[in-house]
């Protein structure tokens, strides 16, 4: 284990628990800070997106401490964001969480077809979150251990297997696991995306702080990056 | 897949767990945070602290035993034990606790569940339900270890949880815990076909074919042992590779 100076920020924005990233951060000897304040984004060399919890809730809670902006200014000047969980999830352009009760049964057809009531992510990865289908006769949720397929070549899974088992709690899923940017593919029911990437902007859908020692080989993989434009 | 989890429980007074733990590895197989180690090495997929102590002091040592566990164990732990309040669930869950899980707290009062979930998110709440067959042939739920009746139908209370937000099922047979002849497979695979989220078998472990028939007739998501581990009658390796050997879908990666 080395000690490092840099500053991980980890971005507080009041959704749920994030100290398990801020531990697995100090193991690998990086100080992982909690900000909850925009401006501190500014002087991070990393960033990380944690979360737990409804989608809608978290963008209300990112816009009201004004992290949206800040976050996209920083994926726009190519520096390393690392999403986890409900954090790779808010990375997409949106999610239909909780909103999917609320299509009315008789709603004019271009209304159901071409726009599905939707809350905006931040738009860095094409697609929307959506729902384990009630039909795919699987538990929702998607509660551990399950194996992730590494696509070839990608950085974040660099010096993992390339299947390899990680831990993840989830109801909703990036589905288009033929997006350039579809990483890591898992499978619960169907095919779903388990990680993205692409240049600055990494995310997993499953918990690498909690997926033992490849998903710490992970997060390492992530802390070691040159913070610098890539 | 999704893989079936093994689960060793420890339980936990004053900072220390009891039922013995034979662990000559370890330095002090008295600390909670060592024994936790110990399993995690040994492919443990998550564990389980049970706080048998439900005073003050005993609840602080417990939070350094959170605190110290996450900072050490990469995988997920959950603390069970006389939890009552939000800021108990907040305090463990801040200190680096994935889950809680609830028991007698839930029962004497069911909307703690929902306010639990509303805070915390259904994925860190566990109900934990302790049951006992009963002559009729039902299942209900006790209290205190099993000495109190509720009066309440195991399924009934299991489906009103899942309502209410519970993100898992912990599901003890009273009858079973102890005694080393196997889990209850028909109250498991009940409660486990009923509800859709998933449902820990505990109580009764004592052999390898417990635990897979724990998974294929129980239906169970996970099992959860503490004294077969403990005394080393099996490691969790063993389990694993039992399992795996059967085709029931296992994390072995955890041994590369």
């Amino acid at each position: 284990m080395h000690l490092n100076r840099e500053k991980i920020a980890i971005i507080d924005y009041g959704m749920g628990n994030i100290c398990s990233v801020q531990k697995a951060c100090a193991f690998l000897g990086y100080e992982g800070e909690l900000i909850d304040k925009p401006e501190k984004l500014m002087t991070a060399s990393k960033a990380i997106l944690p979360g737990v919890g409804a989608f809608g809730d978290a963008m209300a809670m990112l816009e009201q401490r004004g992290f949206t902006a800040a976050i996209k200014d920083y994926a726009a000047q190519g520096r390393p964001l690392l999403g986890i969980c409900l954090g790779m999830q808010l990375m997409f352009a949106g999610s239909t969480e909780g909103l999917e009760a609320e299509v009315p049964a008789a709603a004019p057809a271009s209304m159901a077809v071409e726009s599905p009531p939707l809350h905006k992510g931040l738009g860095f990865f094409s697609g929307i979150i959506r729902r384990f289908p009630a039909n795919l006769a699987v538990k929702v949720p998607h509660i551990g251990w399950n194996l992730v397929e590494c696509q070839p070549g990608s950085a974040l899974f660099a010096g993992l297997p390339p299947k390899f088992s990680a831990y993840f709690v989830h109801s909703y899923f990036a589905g288009d696991t033929l997006a350039p940017y579809a990483a890591g593919l898992c499978r619960h029911g169907l095919d779903f995306v388990a990680a993205v990437e692409k240049d600055n902007l990494w995310a997993a859908q499953f918990h690498p702080e909690k997926s033992g020692d490849l998903g710490i080989r992970l997060l390492s993989n992530f802390l070691r990056r040159n913070p610098h434009v890539d | 897949m999704l893989t079936k989890r093994i689960i060793p429980c420890l339980d936990v007074q004053k900072g220390r767990v009891v039922k013995g733990i034979k662990f000559q590895e370890l330095r002090d197989a008295g600390d909670p945070v060592e024994a936790a180690k110990f399993y995690n090495e040994a492919g443990a997929d998550e564990l389980m602290f049970l706080d048998i102590d439900a005073s003050h002091e005993g609840r602080s040592t417990m939070l350094d035993v959170v605190a110290r566990t996450a900072e050490q164990v990469f995988i997920p732990f959950s603390v069970g034990g006389g939890i009552s309040s939000i800021d108990q669930i907040k305090d463990l869950l801040r200190l680096g606790a994935d889950k809680v899980s609830i028991n007698s707290s839930a029962l004497r009062n069911p909307d703690f569940i929902t306010d639990a979930a509303m805070h915390f998110g259904s994925q860190c709440i566990v109900v934990a339900i302790d049951v006992k067959k009963q002559a009729e042939g039902n299942w209900q739920v006790y209290l205190n270890g099993g000495r109190i009746s509720t009066g309440r139908d195991a399924l009934e209370w299991a489906l009103e949880a899942e309502k209410r937000g519970a993100g898992e099922i912990l599901l003890t047979s009273m009858d079973a815990d102890g005694v080393g002849q196997g889990y209850d497979l028909a109250i498991t695979r009940q409660i486990a076909d009923a509800v859709n989220i998933p449902v820990i078998a505990s109580g009764g472990a004592g052999s390898l074919k417990d635990f897979s028939d724990a998974a294929t007739e129980g239906h169970a998501d996970a099992m959860l042992a503490a004294t077969l581990f403990h005394f080393r009658q099996l490691e969790i390796r063993q389990v694993k590779e039992y399992l795996q050997g059967l085709g029931i879908p296992v994390r072995m990666d955890c041994y590369q």
